[in-house]
């Protein structure tokens, strides 16, 4: 983010910068940056909390005003629903409990078709009380992703139905389709936490569309010099949850 | 806090061995009174039209967001699962702050909104990005841009 500053500035553009990782910024110098303590992901502090993202906004765009530079400050409060300890989901709607991370029944796609059966409502409530979703880059409706997800995991698709050359982006793209359905749907529900970490918890710890992602993850690694490889290297599941696959 | 230190500790040394460009020195334009600010927001979280072309592996282009665009035109299509999206998909505002934007002119605390505004995906170098933003950089003075308010993801 800070090479672009310096190439905005250098063409004649004022630029001002939100920094997410202090030392990067540190090393690149661009002209103008804010350091905020917020987590990756969410440069502007919290959902639905304007005052917090006007206090954030205009102190960065109040950077500008500086005659000289360059300028790093960092800006003193934390997100407002940052949590130390997060709170676990309390799906009103009746999961069934995954039993272990790393196994699954020989029923294991009809049990993730259910789950996301179970959750269409509350996808539905979703999508009325914010007037948008932000499933859809697949261009697959959540049914379909789930149906491409799973014949790739039992081996009907890879290099036949997609093509080798689009699977990465097919599979990532429905994958955070998926994602945004079960993230959407879960929020929506009164009472829900709406920190990263508590929604993290509650996916990638308790739901089956996890497994089926991670069950991805591991396939590509399997296949090292397939062109999916990197689906399961880098793309799938994140670094802050690989351990409970492990 | 999400401080660098208080993240996990594959989380830390992936950002730490991240690789920084080097410049010899900062450029440095004049200062602007937020009252006399035209901004335009530029995002690297792979943001784009519903219906555009979504970003893919190595991408270094842009896409294009007018002003006006509501939060539900916009999807994600960034290629990183390592940073947050439940923030986004909560509010918009938390990664793409149009709305807050169109906010602060409408009550006159910045001059105003650009027309259009653009977002890379960050998961690329960004030498890569050089020459659209020179490309960029010419159509935002068009349009009277004095302040880009860059935003990472």
């Amino acid at each position: 983010m800070g090479g672009l500053g310096h190439y905005f500035e250098s063409e004649g553009i004022a630029s001002t910068q939100i920094s997410l990782v202090r030392v990067h910024t540190e090393n690149i110098k661009p002209p103008r940056a804010l350091w905020v303590p917020f987590e990756l992901g969410r440069p502007f502090g919290a959902p639905h909390d304007p005052e917090f993202q006007f206090s954030v906004l205009r102190k960065v765009l109040g950077l500008i005003e500086h005659k000289k530079g360059p300028v790093l400050e960092d800006f003193p409060e934390d997100a407002p629903d940052f949590k130390e300890n997060p709170a676990p989901v309390v799906c009103p709607v009746s999961f069934q409990k995954r039993d272990d991370a790393k196994e699954l029944t020989s029923n294991w796609s009809e049990d993730f078709k259910i789950e996301i059966r179970i959750l269409s409502n509350w996808y539905e409530v979703s999508k009325e009380i914010r007037n948008r979703t932000t499933a859809g880059v697949s261009e697959l409706d959540v049914e379909e992703s789930a149906d491409l997800l799973i014949r790739f995991v039992e081996e009907e698709t890879r290099g036949t139905v997609i093509d080798e050359g689009k699977v990465v982006d097919r599979i990532r793209r429905a994958c955070e389709d998926l994602k945004a359905y079960y993230y959407e749907s879960v929020s929506a529900q009164p009472g829900q936490p709406t920190d990263s970490q508590s929604l993290s918890n509650w996916f990638w710890g308790e739901t089956r569309a996890a497994w089926v992602i991670n069950r991805i993850r591991e396939i590509c690694l399997e296949e090292p010099e397939s062109k999916h490889a990197i689906l399961g290297k880098l793309l799938l599941v994140p670094r802050t949850e690989l351990h409970r696959f492990q | 806090m999400a401080r660098l230190e208080n993240y996990p500790e594959a989380v830390r040394n992936h950002l730490l061995k991240l690789p920084c460009p080097n410049f010899d020195s900062t450029p440095f334009n004049r200062p602007i009174p937020m009252k006399e600010q035209r901004v335009a927001l530029v995002s690297t979280a792979g943001l784009h039209l519903r219906g555009d072309r979504p970003f893919g592996l190595g991408d270094a282009d842009h896409r294009l967001i007018p002003r006006d665009t509501p939060a539900n035109r916009l999807v994600m299509s960034h290629i990183s699962t390592n940073f947050d999206r439940t923030g986004y998909l909560q509010d918009l505002n938390v990664v793409f702050p149009l709305e807050r934007l169109n906010d602060l002119a409408r009550n006159g605390e910045i001059g105003s909104v650009a027309e259009y505004h653009t977002s890379f995906m960050g998961a690329t170098e960004p030498e890569k990005m050089k020459s659209t933003v020179v490309e960029l950089a010419s159509v935002m003075k068009k349009d009277g841009v004095n302040t880009v308010l860059l935003v990472p993801v």
